[in-house]
């Protein structure tokens, strides 16, 4: 099978890091001049020399995502289902090595969070897990599917890696996209952070979204936890996964998200700090190179943060989250996987974006299955 | 005008089709359609909340107009299909332009998975309205399979480049007896007029009116202009030419003249 691990291969010895500081501003300002991005300016847009230009990058950013998506953003809800895991990830609250009452919710449970997620206006959610292929199995998704399937168009799943097989029977219950993160693309950091467990296998999460694209799925999501290593580098190869997703499988709608580290239960302290400047910057970087590549903004920033970021390329948001199980329903029970930074209600974030001129998309598929 | 165009045994006075994505409220987007004059509006079924309940993109389009429900999120026939059956049992009507799209990062669309939809929907009794990449051959069978129109792109959807298929959208023109409706790509109303000057039957108009600074005047531009361009195709536009005629006729020799004979 062919696999992104090739391309990784071949700049994965490269020395990004220092490569970046040899872009100067004039090579940044012919980027700026150019329709259609390389590589290669991909990666200058990422230097520190492009960020005295983040206002133009940001116009530019700001204009090809009007014309692509419009004044709309979508807007949905993720919905922890079961925080049993599997896996030691040093930066999550949900690592095995973390005790706290586990649950998962029954067929009775999945329904109260669906009324209550449905109640809120919201049409479009995102299944989250913590990572056990017993606990979030293809029978329990299935089954709870014949439940979702009537509250929402729209249902995707950020659970742990599946084969493709997995992926077609669950794109067979209705599920139509999978979001995975990397978390980091460098392989020596990431089996330094994932100690135990089966996320240790670097090869089979990365080569995940593409299995979800052979499976049939209609978006797949992708991204790096912004912290763990040098955020420049990690945008880079991101952008770089994201083009070869799009290049390979047309058909499927190719998604980045940019999360940073929250707290959490682990105290676990990032290895970069990733500044809310950086963030802009990988984000514009990445509208520019990828125009039709969704970007997903979620609760883990601030208010006022979000507020300022909607007009930069974002394309979907997330409102009034809960990252614990049975959260919606029951909101003062159980580990969160981590906090979130904006608490505002659906209702808030639709006027937001109607006062800054874009239009809540709730809606924008039709289970058919 | 006293210049209809009729699909479907329906008469259009407007030559100018819109669509309803990418506005900022739809309050905006019904008075731009009402500014517009439109009388066939396209709406995503995908987006259409089809449980009935609470606020509907349809309250806020006007009567009078045709809905033209599309299918955009197909990535096959068959999705079209199923997509245009839930459309038809919503109450939304029997027009429907198909849009079936397996490249996302282009949104080109698929004509060959679009003729297998069209034959399949008119066999159902729909009014179907293809949405295709220009192609001669491919609108011969569409219109063969028993499309209304044809709706072949200009450019890129939301590309606003232009008419950029202009050569192949004119042998349509020529060689398909369906109307034909340039769909996509027109970014400015001087190019909705092109199309119209060109002979095109109607245009659908979303990205560049739904984008404006100020959505509701340009839909009126877009009116205008569609006008102006129609008005210039039924009236016969001048020959063009780069060069000046030239000043010494090189036959005139031929031609008798009085005195010498």
């Amino acid at each position: 099978m062919m696999s992104f691990y090739h391309v990784y291969e071949q700049v994965k010895n490269q020395p990004l890091s220092d490569m970046f500081h040899e872009v100067s501003g004039a090579d940044v300002e012919s980027v700026l001049q150019k329709d259609a991005l390389t590589q290669d300016d991909y990666f200058k847009l990422l230097a520190p020399a492009a960020e005295p230009y983040l206002e133009a990058m940001a116009q530019k950013a700001h204009k090809l995502t009007l014309q692509h998506f419009g004044h709309t953003m979508q807007l949905f809800l993720p919905l922890y289902v079961s925080d049993y895991c599997v896996n030691t990830c040093k930066y999550c609250s949900f690592s095995v090595d973390n005790v706290f009452p586990r649950r998962r919710l029954t067929l009775e449970e999945v329904e109260e969070e669906a009324q209550a997620i449905a109640e809120m206006g919201i049409e479009q959610i995102i299944i989250l897990s913590g990572e056990s292929m017993k606990h979030s199995s293809v029978e329990y998704l299935t089954e709870i599917m014949t439940v979702l399937k009537r509250y929402f168009s729209s249902v995707g799943i950020e659970i742990q890696p599946m084969d493709q097989a997995d992926y077609e029977a669950l794109t067979a219950s209705g599920i139509d996209n999978l979001t995975v993160y990397q978390e980091t693309y460098d392989e020596t950091i990431y089996r330094e952070l994932h100690t135990k467990g089966p996320k240790r296998d670097y090869r089979y999460r990365l080569d995940t979204p593409e299995r979800g694209c052979l499976a049939g799925m209609r978006a797949v999501n992708i991204g790096g936890l912004l912290g763990l290593d040098d955020w420049r580098r990690e945008s880079f190869i991101t952008g770089l996964h994201g083009q070869y997703l799009q290049n390979r499988y047309l058909d499927t709608e190719v998604g980045v998200s940019f999360p940073r580290i929250q707290p959490n239960a682990g105290s676990y302290e990032p290895n970069v700090h990733v500044t809310d400047k950086n963030m802009v910057q990988a984000m514009l970087a990445l509208r520019l190179f990828l125009p039709r590549a969704g970007i997903t903004l979620s609760t883990r920033e601030k208010a006022a943060l979000r507020d300022q970021l909607i007009p930069l390329g974002v394309t979907k948001m997330s409102a009034a989250s809960s990252t614990k199980v049975g959260g919606y329903a029951q909101p003062e029970d159980t580990q969160s996987q981590f906090e979130i930074s904006d608490e505002r209600s659906v209702e808030e974030i639709r006027q937001l974006l109607f006062q800054k001129g874009y239009q809540p998309v709730m809606k924008d598929w039709q289970i058919m299955s | 005008m006293n210049d209809p165009l009729v699909i479907a045994g329906r008469q259009l006075e407007s030559r100018l089709f819109t669509g309803t994505g990418k506005f900022a409220d739809h309050q905006q987007m019904k008075e731009a359609i009402e500014r517009s004059n439109s009388e066939v509006v396209t709406v995503a079924l995908r987006r259409v909340d089809l449980s009935g309940s609470g606020k509907h993109i349809l309250n806020d389009i006007p009567e009078r107009v045709t809905l033209m429900p599309n299918t955009s999120g197909a990535r096959t026939a068959e999705e079209a299909v199923r997509i245009a059956r839930l459309s038809q049992a919503s109450g939304m009507g029997n027009w429907v332009k198909i849009e079936v799209i397996s490249d996302q990062k282009y949104l080109l669309p698929d004509n060959e998975e679009t003729i297998k939809a069209t034959r399949m929907l008119v066999d159902e009794g729909f009014v179907v309205l293809p949405y295709m990449s220009p192609d001669l051959m491919a609108a011969k069978r569409m219109e063969e399979a028993g499309a209304a129109a044809v709706m072949p792109l200009g450019s890129p959807i939301g590309s606003n480049r232009g008419i950029r298929m202009k050569e192949i959208i004119r042998i349509l023109i020529d060689e398909i007896d369906v109307p034909i409706v340039v769909d996509a790509g027109i970014g400015k109303p001087s190019e909705a007029a092109e199309a119209m000057e060109t002979g095109a039957d109607a245009v659908l108009v979303n990205t560049a009116i739904a984008t404006a600074a100020n959505p509701v005047a340009m839909a009126e531009a877009f009116d205008k202009a569609v006008q102006a361009g129609r008005t210039a195709y039924m009236n016969g536009l001048g020959p063009t030419s780069l060069h000046a005629e030239a000043s010494s006729p090189l036959t005139g020799f031929l031609t008798p003249s009085g005195g010498d004979a």
